[in-house]
C-alpha cells in the first residue's frame, strides 16, 4: 500500500466504524465488534507507514485547499508516528476494557459511547498526521468536540458542570490564544507549513517569537499546563475508558505532542535556543510538575491523584521540549509513549476497582491487593513507572530528559524532576502498600477481579510499560529521526 | 442568444412569475412555479457569475437604452457573488419548505403566499444587479412591501405588530435612502451609479454630498439591521413563517450589506468615507457592540427562534467589522461570510422550521430533550451552531480567519482577538441549546413527537452540507470574494 493510501485508510476507517457501530447499534455484540475490528483496522493501517518513515520517508496525503495557500494536508515525520502509534494501539487494549467496563456497569447510550470513541480516534490520527498548523487545528478542535459527549456520558448535573470546565477551557484557550498564534504565524511566514528547522527563523523579533511561544503553550490547553489545566481534573466525570485512553493517551498526548511539534516544527529548536524572551517556558513548566504533584498528594479520590498526576507528567514533556536540548527533546517523544502504556495501566486499575468493589477513595484500598491481585500488581507497575524507576518505561524516558538538562546545566530543571520524583513516590507508593500489606476494613463485602476482558487489557499494558524498559527500539529510532540540531 | 440576457432574466423570472400565481389561484402551482423560479434564478446568477469572471463587468441597457439614460444592469465580481446566495438559498428554501408552508400558512392564502416570494426575490434580485441608483431604491421596496405581507402571514398574531413594526423602520430606511439618491442626483445629475461614481469626485467635499452619504448610510444601515438599528429583526424573524425567516434571514441582509458596500466603495468612493470621515471608527465601535451585545442578548432567549435572531444581528457585525477595516483580508472576510453566514444561518432556520411543524412550538422551555425525538434535526442545528462559533471545517471559521488575519495586518492583536472573543459568545448561547435538547430529561409535550417532515430535512442538511464544504474547501468562495474585495477597494475605474 502506498503512504497516501495508507494515511487515508487511517483516517476513513475510525468515520466508517463511527457509522457502522451506529448502524449495528441495536446489535450490542455486533457493534462491538464493529469497534475491535475498527480499532485493529487502525493500527494495521498504521503500523504500514512504519517501515516507510523508519527508511526516512515522509508519506504524504494532500486532499483539497481549506484556505488558498493552506491545504488539509497529511505527512507522517517521525513524532507524529510514535504518537498515532501509541494511540491507535492502545485503542484496541481500551477497546476491551471499554466492552468489560460498559456492560459490568450497566452504562446507557453505549452506541452513543463507541461512536463518538471512534470519532475522537480519528480526529487524533489527524492531529498525529497533519501536515501544517491549520490541519492540525481543524482536528484539535474536533478532538475536544467529540470527547465532549464522552466526558458528559452520564447527563447527570456533575458531568454537564464537569462537560461545562472541559469545553470552555478547551476551546476557550484554542480560539482566543492558539488561533491568533496560527494566524500570527501565518502573517509572519507566510505558511503554516510544518518544516524541519521551524518556519519562523528571522522573521520575528525575540520579544515577539517569546510571545508567541506564550500563545502556543497556553493556546494548546490540551497540554494542561498551569494555570489552564483545570479541564483534565473536570473530566474526570467521564467513564473510565474515556479517561484511560482520552484523558491519559489521546487528547493529552494531543496537547503536549503539539507543543514538541510546534517548538521542533514551526520555532525550529536552533532558532529560539538560548533565546532569553523564552526561557520562562522551562520555569513554568517545572512549576507545573511541582504543583501538580503537591494537589495529587492531597487529592484522595483515586481518579483525581490519578488526573493531577497527568498534569504533572505532561508538564515533563514541556519542560523536555523547553529545554531544547537535543537529548531531552528525545526524551519528550518517549514521554509521550511512555507515560501513555503506565497512565493507561493505572486508570484501567482504578476502573476496575470501582467495577468490582464500587470504590473511588484511596483511604478505602486497605487490602484491596489480596482480593485483586492481577489490578494492584498492574497498578504497581504502572505507579513505578510514574515515578521512573525500573524496569518500568517512565525510567527511560526520564533518563533522556534528565540527561538533557544535565547537558544544558539547567540545575532548576534537573532539581525539579527530582523533587518530583520524591513526590510522585509520595503520592504512589502509599497506595500499593495499602493495598498489599494493610488488612482490609471488616464488613467489606467480597469481591474478586473485575470481569476478564478488564483484566487482560490492564495486564497487557502493564506488560508493555516493562516491555517498554527492556526494548524501546522503535520508539527510540524514531525520536532520534527528528530534525534536531546536534 | 440567452446568456446576453441573463442580467434581465434574473429579475423578470421572478417578477413575472408572481401576477402568473395569482392568475393560476393554486397553492400547489404556485409552489412549483415558485420552486422553477429560483432554480431558474440560481442558474442565471451562476451563468453571471461565469461572465463576470471572464469579462469583468458585464453591463446590460434595459430596453436598450444605453446609460446613463436608460437603466443599466451592471454584473461585477461582487453583485454576481450576492447573485448567486441569494439564488442558491431561493433553490433550497423554497421547494424544500413546502411541508412547512402547509403547516403555518392556511390553505387558502398559500398561492399569495408564494406571489409574494416571487416579488420579494425579484426585488432582492432587482437590488443587487441594477447599477442604477434610483432602480436600487425601487426594488429595495418591491423587496420590503412583499416581505412585510410574508411576515404578516405568520401564525402567530403578534406577526402583524412585527411586521408594523419593520414596516416603519423599513420606511424610514427606505425614504433616507431616497433621499439621499436624490440629493447626488441634484450634486451630479445622474443617476447612473458608475455615472455618479465618476462625477462624485468634483462635488466630494460638499454639504449635500455629506448629507447624502449620512442618509445613505443611516437608511442602508436600518434595513441590514446594524446594531442598534436592529429593533425589527427579532420580532420579525421570530414571529414570521418559518420558512420565510429561513429565506429572508439568509438573503435580504446581506443584500443590504451588498447596497452598503456598492455605496461606499464604488459610489463615494474609500478616500471620502474612510479617510475624511471617522466612518471606520464608528463603524467598529458598533460591529462590535453587535459582536457582543447583541450576541450576549441570545444568550438569555427562551425562543429558540428569537435566539438565531439576535445571534444573526451578532453575525452582522462580522460582516460590518470586516468593512470597518477596510483592507483586503478584511473585506474578503465581509463578503464571504455574507455566503457562509447566509447557508449557515438558512440551514438553522430550516431546521427550527422542522421543529415549528413537528413539535408545535420552538420554545427552548418546552424542547427539553429534544435530541431524542429529531436526532437530526437537532444535529444539523448543532454543526450550524459549530459554524456561528467558528469551529474548523465549517463555513464560520473561514469568515473568522479571514477578520483575526484583517486585524493583525492592522497590526493590532486586540482588533485580531475581537472576533475569536466574539464566537466564545456563540458557544455560550449555543450550549445552552445543546444542553437543552441533550442532556436534559424529555419535556412530556415531547412524548409523541416526531422528526421533521423529510422535506425539511432535506433541504436543512444540504445547506449544512455546503456549510461543511465551504468549510474545508473554500477555493471557490474565498477567491471569489477576495476577487470582490479587491474590486471594491480599486472603485469603478478597474
Amino acid at each position: 500500500m502506498s503512504g497516501g493510501g495508507a494515511i487515508a485508510l487511517a483516517m476513513c476507517l475510525p468515520v466508517a466504524g463511527a457509522l457502522a457501530i451506529v448502524a449495528l447499534g441495536r446489535w450490542p455484540n455486533f457493534r462491538e465488534a464493529a469497534t475491535l475490528a475498527t480499532a485493529i483496522g487502525l493500527f494495521t493501517a498504521v503500523v504500514t507507514l512504519v517501515g516507510p518513515v523508519l527508511a526516512g520517508a515522509r508519506p504524504e496525503l494532500v486532499v483539497l485547499d481549506m484556505l488558498p495557500g493552506v491545504p488539509l494536508a497529511f505527512r507522517v515525520e517521525p513524532l507524529g508516528m510514535l504518537f498515532a502509534l501509541v494511540a491507535s494501539g492502545l485503542w484496541i487494549v481500551n477497546s476491551l476494557y471499554s466492552i468489560g467496563y460498559m456492560r459490568a456497569n450497566g452504562e446507557d447510550n453505549q452506541t452513543r459511547f463507541y461512536c463518538f470513541f471512534a470519532l475522537s480516534l480519528a480526529a487524533t490520527v489527524g492531529i498525529a498526521f497533519a501536515a501544517n498548523l491549520a490541519t492540525l487545528f481543524l482536528f484539535y478542535e474536533m478532538l475536544t468536540l467529540a470527547t465532549y459527549p464522552l466526558v458528559t456520558h452520564h447527563g447527570t448535573p456533575e458531568a454537564r458542570q464537569g462537560g461545562r470546565v472541559y469545553l470552555w477551557i478547551l476551546l476557550g484557550t484554542s480560539i482566543m490564544l492558539l488561533l491568533l498564534a496560527v494566524a500570527v504565524t501565518w502573517v509572519a511566514a507566510g505558511t503554516l507549513e510544518f518544516r524541519p528547522g521551524g518556519i519562523l527563523a528571522g522573521r520575528l523579533g525575540n520579544a515577539a517569537l517569546g510571545g508567541l511561544l506564550a500563545l502556543y503553550m497556553f493556546g494548546i490547553g490540551k497540554a494542561a499546563l498551569m494555570p489552564v489545566h483545570r479541564w483534565l481534573p473536570a473530566a474526570m466525570v467521564a467513564p473510565t475508558p474515556v479517561s484511560a485512553l482520552l484523558h491519559a493517551v489521546a487528547v493529552v498526548k494531543a496537547g503536549v505532542f503539539t507543543v514538541v511539534k510546534v517548538i521542533v516544527y514551526v520555532f525550529g529548536v536552533d532558532a529560539i535556543a538560548g533565546l532569553r524572551s523564552v526561557d520562562w517556558l522551562p520555569t513554568v513548566a517545572g512549576f507545573t510538575i511541582v504543583a501538580a504533584s503537591v494537589v495529587a498528594l492531597a487529592a484522595d479520590n483515586l481518579k483525581r491523584r490519578l488526573a493531577y498526576s497527568t498534569v504533572s507528567q505532561l508538564a515533563y514533556v514541556v519542560l523536555a521540549a523547553a529545554l531544547l536540548a537535543p537529548l531531552s527533546i528525545i526524551g519528550a517523544a518517549l514521554h509521550i509513549a511512555a507515560h501513555a502504556v503506565g497512565k493507561i495501566t493505572l486508570f484501567f486499575a482504578a476502573g476496575a476497582i470501582y467495577t468490582a468493589a464500587h470504590k473511588t477513595q484511596v483511604s478505602e484500598l486497605d487490602g484491596i491487593g489480596r482480593r485483586m491481585p492481577w489490578t494492584m500488581v498492574a497498578f504497581g507497575i504502572g505507579a513505578l513507572s510514574m515515578i521512573g524507576l525500573p524496569p518500568t518505561a517512565g525510567f527511560v524516558s526520564k533518563w533522556f530528559i534528565l540527561s538533557g538538562a544535565v547537558a544544558t546545566e539547567h540545575w532548576v530543571a534537573v532539581a525539579v524532576i527530582a523533587a518530583s520524583t520524591l513526590l510522585n513516590a509520595g503520592y504512589f507508593l502509599p497506595i500499593v502498600y495499602r493495598a498489599f500489606l494493610r488488612a482490609p476494613a471488616s464488613g467489606d463485602p467480597p469481591h474478586g477481579e473485575a470481569p476478564w476482558p478488564m483484566v487482560v487489557a490492564l495486564t497487557l499494558t502493564a506488560t508493555l510499560t516493562v516491555v517498554f524498559f527492556f526494548n524501546a527500539d522503535l520508539p527510540l529510532a524514531l525520536a532520534r529521526q527528528l530534525p534536531l540540531s546536534q | 442568444m440567452i446568456s446576453t440576457h441573463l442580467p434581465a432574466l434574473q429579475v423578470i423570472v421572478p417578477l413575472m412569475a408572481a401576477p402568473l400565481i395569482v392568475l393560476l389561484r393554486s397553492g400547489r402551482a404556485a409552489w412549483l412555479i415558485a420552486a422553477a423560479v429560483s432554480a431558474a434564478s440560481l442558474g442565471c446568477a451562476l451563468g453571471l457569475l461565469a461572465r463576470a469572471r471572464a469579462e469583468g463587468i458585464v453591463s446590460y441597457a434595459l430596453g436598450n437604452w444605453p446609460p446613463p439614460w436608460g437603466i443599466e444592469y451592471r454584473v461585477d465580481a461582487v453583485n454576481a457573488f450576492v447573485l448567486v446566495l441569494v439564488g442558491l438559498i431561493a433553490t433550497i428554501v423554497v421547494p424544500f419548505g413546502r411541508a412547512s408552508v402547509a403547516d403555518e400558512v392556511p390553505a387558502e392564502k398559500r398561492y399569495l403566499f408564494y406571489a409574494m416570494l416571487c416579488l420579494c426575490l425579484a426585488g432582492l434580485n432587482g437590488i443587487a444587479i441594477t447599477g442604477d441608483a434610483f432602480n436600487l431604491f425601487v426594488f429595495l421596496e418591491i423587496s420590503s412591501l412583499s416581505s412585510y405581507v410574508l411576515i404578516a402571514l405568520g401564525r402567530d398574531r403578534r406577526a402583524l405588530v412585527a411586521s408594523f413594526q419593520y414596516l416603519i423602520m423599513g420606511t424610514i430606511g427606505a425614504t433616507f435612502i431616497v433621499i439621499g439618491v436624490g440629493l447626488l442626483y441634484l450634486q451630479t445629475g445622474t443617476l447612473n451609479m458608475a455615472d455618479i461614481a465618476a462625477r462624485i469626485d468634483e462635488a466630494r467635499e460638499t454639504r449635500p454630498v455629506l448629507a447624502a452619504l449620512a442618509f445613505l448610510t443611516v437608511g442602508i444601515c436600518l434595513k441590514l439591521a446594524l446594531f442598534p438599528l436592529h429593533m425589527w429583526l427579532p420580532n420579525a424573524y421570530t414571529y414570521a413563517p418559518s420558512v420565510v425567516t429561513a429565506f429572508l434571514a439568509a438573503t435580504a441582509t446581506k443584500v443590504s450589506v451588498y447596497v452598503l458596500l456598492r455605496f461606499w466603495f464604488t459610489i463615494f468612493g474609500q478616500s471620502l468615507v474612510f479617510e475624511r470621515l471617522p466612518m471606520p471608527e464608528i463603524f467598529l465601535a458598533l460591529s462590535v457592540l453587535a459582536m457582543f451585545v447583541a450576541s450576549g442578548i441570545a444568550i438569555y432567549q427562551r425562543n429558540l427562534k428569537r435566539m438565531l435572531a439576535y445571534s444573526s444581528v451578532g453575525q452582522i457585525g462580522y460582516m460590518t467589522l470586516g468593512i470597518s477595516l477596510a483592507n483586503v483580508s478584511g473585506l474578503t472576510g465581509s463578503v464571504v461570510h455574507l455566503f457562509n453566514h447566509g447557508v449557515t444561518k438558512g440551514a438553522m432556520f430550516v431546521f427550527a422550521a422542522g421543529i415549528a411543524a413537528s413539535a408545535r412550538t420552538v420554545d427552548l422551555d418546552r424542547l427539553s430533550g429534544l435530541a431524542k425525538r429529531m436526532p437530526l434535526t437537532c444535529a444539523g442545528l448543532v454543526i450550524g451552531g459549530f459554524s456561528l462559533i467558528g469551529v474548523p471545517a465549517t463555513a464560520g471559521f473561514i469568515t473568522k480567519w479571514y477578520l483575526v488575519l484583517a486585524g493583525l495586518e492592522r497590526g493590532s492583536l486586540i482588533l485580531a482577538a475581537l472576533p475569536a472573543a466574539s464566537s466564545l459568545i456563540a458557544i455560550a448561547y449555543m450550549w445552552r441549546f445543546v444542553e437543552t435538547v441533550y442532556m436534559r430529561d424529555p419535556h412530556p409535550g415531547l412524548a409523541d413527537v416526531k422528526e421533521a417532515p423529510l422535506s425539511l430535512l432535506i433541504g436543512g442538511w444540504l445547506l449544512i452540507a455546503i456549510c461543511i464544504y465551504v468549510g474545508v474547501d473554500s477555493a471557490w468562495t474565498v477567491e471569489a470574494a477576495q476577487r470582490a474585495a479587491e474590486r471594491l477597494l480599486v472603485g469603478v475605474q478597474g
